[in-house]
């Protein structure tokens, strides 16, 4: 996958059974505990990042500075590892936290002893930036849960299409994901048709709708997966997959 | 890569939700209700042009269990051909693996609202009795419903009742019980609830059809005579060995009622029951009143 994150792991590298990070941040084994994290980061970066930017109404400077400090500052003092998934979500849990990590860095009104571990996540921030201003986030009529909740969501179905992309290519299906390209991730006024484009690329047409379903499939797998692994229980994930789905599950 | 634009992500979500009839003679119309299992869908044969519903497997499935119990269900159907039981037409898979079956597509109200439309007692009875016609007759497929209750059953614009959403019932004497949990609370047995497996019978579906006898008449707005009540509490008594033993000794009890009878469930005062005969032999008390009256008529005018 071109401009990996560095966090989330090297995209290559998921253990063999994906199963829940909240789980396994309490786990024994140092590389399940690292591993969580980082599929943790992966999920929230972007949506903490902007949320700052956003909700905080910080600098991209600050906001940088800020989100790496908070991931730095939940491994140092392990805030998730008081997360109850009989509770609450966690991805409430996790807004809650950040909020009161902000709360905090507001009163202190200093930046000069950002942890230690700062470097230990380093991410990608101009493409982030690059989609704040793009978009420019006229969000001021959602609510600080809603604005989250949406680029949480946006950051799930763009990690899913980045699975989908590097596993098309493992396998050697460029045309499946070409087809997938054109038609679904499409954001132009039209899609082509079904037909215009097995013309383009040289298939059927009863091609472009089997790759289709398929590539559907596997994205539904894909953000199935990943809500998995960042929920900590089976109500939660449920909840989860309702909430970026937009159906009961 | 660049996160993805709001109308991507609105496109991504209607169609790795929204199942893929592409391939197959099925359209899809609309969305009609959901499930515990499956969302169903107003479809369309476009072999026949004629209107269905589509009952496609909810998303989440990791062990397969929901796959089999659809499939269950719909060999279930297939195997109960009643009147009061939604044909099914065809069972298959969607591209992409979700399991699928189609039926014919039933318009009417739901019993819970059709209670809620002031119908007459008779009518009343008169559906529920149709209710328990088709739960007997699948009693003797050797079919336990497990979840009958006024959503579950619809009331068709002629007059026709139906019983749907057989997606967990029981088949008597199979080995393999899935474990889904099966039932809703307020109309589950007791044995339900306690999860007794075991000690599923007839009088479970029993149980439930007191409830929706009972859910079915709380909304009339006349009296509910007495004997109708104890009709209810014995097919809902907590111990299964005080209900009905089958649904057609609750639909005979019914037919008691309705007939002016003594029912099982209820013991009358000499009073009632000279009131119930009274009411159901009204012409003869009428025809005996209006003799004795004359012959006492007949004595004073005759009288020196």
């Amino acid at each position: 996958m071109d401009a990996d994150t560095g966090i989330g792991g090297p995209q290559n590298r998921f253990p063999e059974t994906r199963r829940s990070a909240i789980i396994d941040l309490r786990s024994p084994d140092t590389r399940s505990r690292e591993y969580a994290l980082e599929t943790l980061i992966a999920a929230y970066w972007k949506p903490v990042y902007k949320y700052i930017r956003v909700r905080w109404n910080q600098s991209n400077e600050n906001a940088k500075d800020l989100t790496q400090t908070f991931f730095a500052r939940a491994l140092e003092k392990e805030f998730f590892h008081g997360y109850d998934p009989a509770k609450a979500r966690f991805r409430t849990y996790l807004r809650v936290c950040l909020d009161g990590f902000l709360a905090n860095e507001n009163k202190a009104a200093s930046r000069i002893k950002r942890g230690g571990d700062a470097d230990v996540v380093s991410l990608h921030f101009d493409d982030a930036e690059e989609e704040f201003r793009l978009r420019e986030i006229a969000s001021t009529e959602a609510t600080p849960e809603e604005y989250f909740h949406r680029e949480w969501v946006r950051n799930l179905f763009t990690l899913a299409t980045e699975d989908v992309k590097r596993e098309c290519k493992e396998r050697d299906q460029r045309i499946q994901y070409d087809v997938f390209e054109r038609y679904d991730l499409n954001d132009s006024a039209g899609r082509p048709s079904y037909n215009a484009l097995a013309a383009e690329l040289g298939i059927t047409a009863a091609a472009v709708t089997n790759y289709l379903a398929a590539m559907r499939r596997r994205f539904r797998d894909r953000i199935l997966t990943r809500i998995r692994e960042t929920t900590g229980s089976e109500q939660e994930f449920r909840d989860e997959v309702r909430a970026a789905l937009g159906v009961e599950v | 890569m660049e996160s993805l634009p709001d109308a991507v992500i609105g496109h991504m979500r209607e169609v790795v939700t929204e199942p893929d009839f592409s391939g197959s003679p099925y359209r899809l119309i609309g969305e009609i209700g959901r499930g515990g299992m499956g969302v169903v869908y107003l479809g369309l044969d476009t072999r026949l042009g004629r209107r269905l519903a589509l009952k496609v497997l909810r998303i989440i499935d990791a062990d397969g269990q929901a796959a089999e119990r659809m499939a269950e269900e719909a060999r279930i159907l297939a195997s109960l051909e009643h009147p009061g039981i939604v044909p099914i037409h065809d069972l298959g898979t969607l591209p992409d693996g979700r399991i699928f079956y189609a039926m014919k597509f039933v318009e009417g109200t739901r019993l819970d609202r059709y209670a809620h439309g002031d119908p007459l007692l008779a009518d009343r009875l008169r559906v529920f009795l149709r209710i328990c016609e088709t739960v007997s007759f699948a009693h003797s497929q050797g079919v336990i419903h497990r979840d009958l209750k006024p959503a579950n059953i619809m009331v068709g614009q002629f007059g026709e009742v139906l019983v749907l959403d057989w997606g967990v019932a029981k088949v008597t004497g199979k080995a393999h019980e899935p474990s889904l949990t099966a039932g809703t609370p307020g109309y589950m047995a007791p044995e339900q609830v306690a999860g007794a497996t075991d000690q599923l019978d007839a009088r479970s579906d029993v149980y439930s059809l007191g409830k929706t006898l009972e859910a079915l008449l709380v909304t009339y707005t006349g009296q509910i005579p007495k004997r109708l009540q104890a009709i209810w509490k014995k097919a809902s008594s907590a111990d299964r060995g005080a209900r009905y033993a089958t649904v057609l000794d609750l639909a005979r009890e019914i037919e008691r009622f309705q007939i002016g009878d003594r029912v099982l469930a209820y013991r009358e005062t000499i009073g009632e029951r000279v009131g119930r005969l009274a009411t159901r032999n009204r012409t003869l008390v009428l025809l005996v009143a209006a003799y004795l009256a004359m012959r006492i008529v007949l004595f004073f005018l005759t009288k020196p």
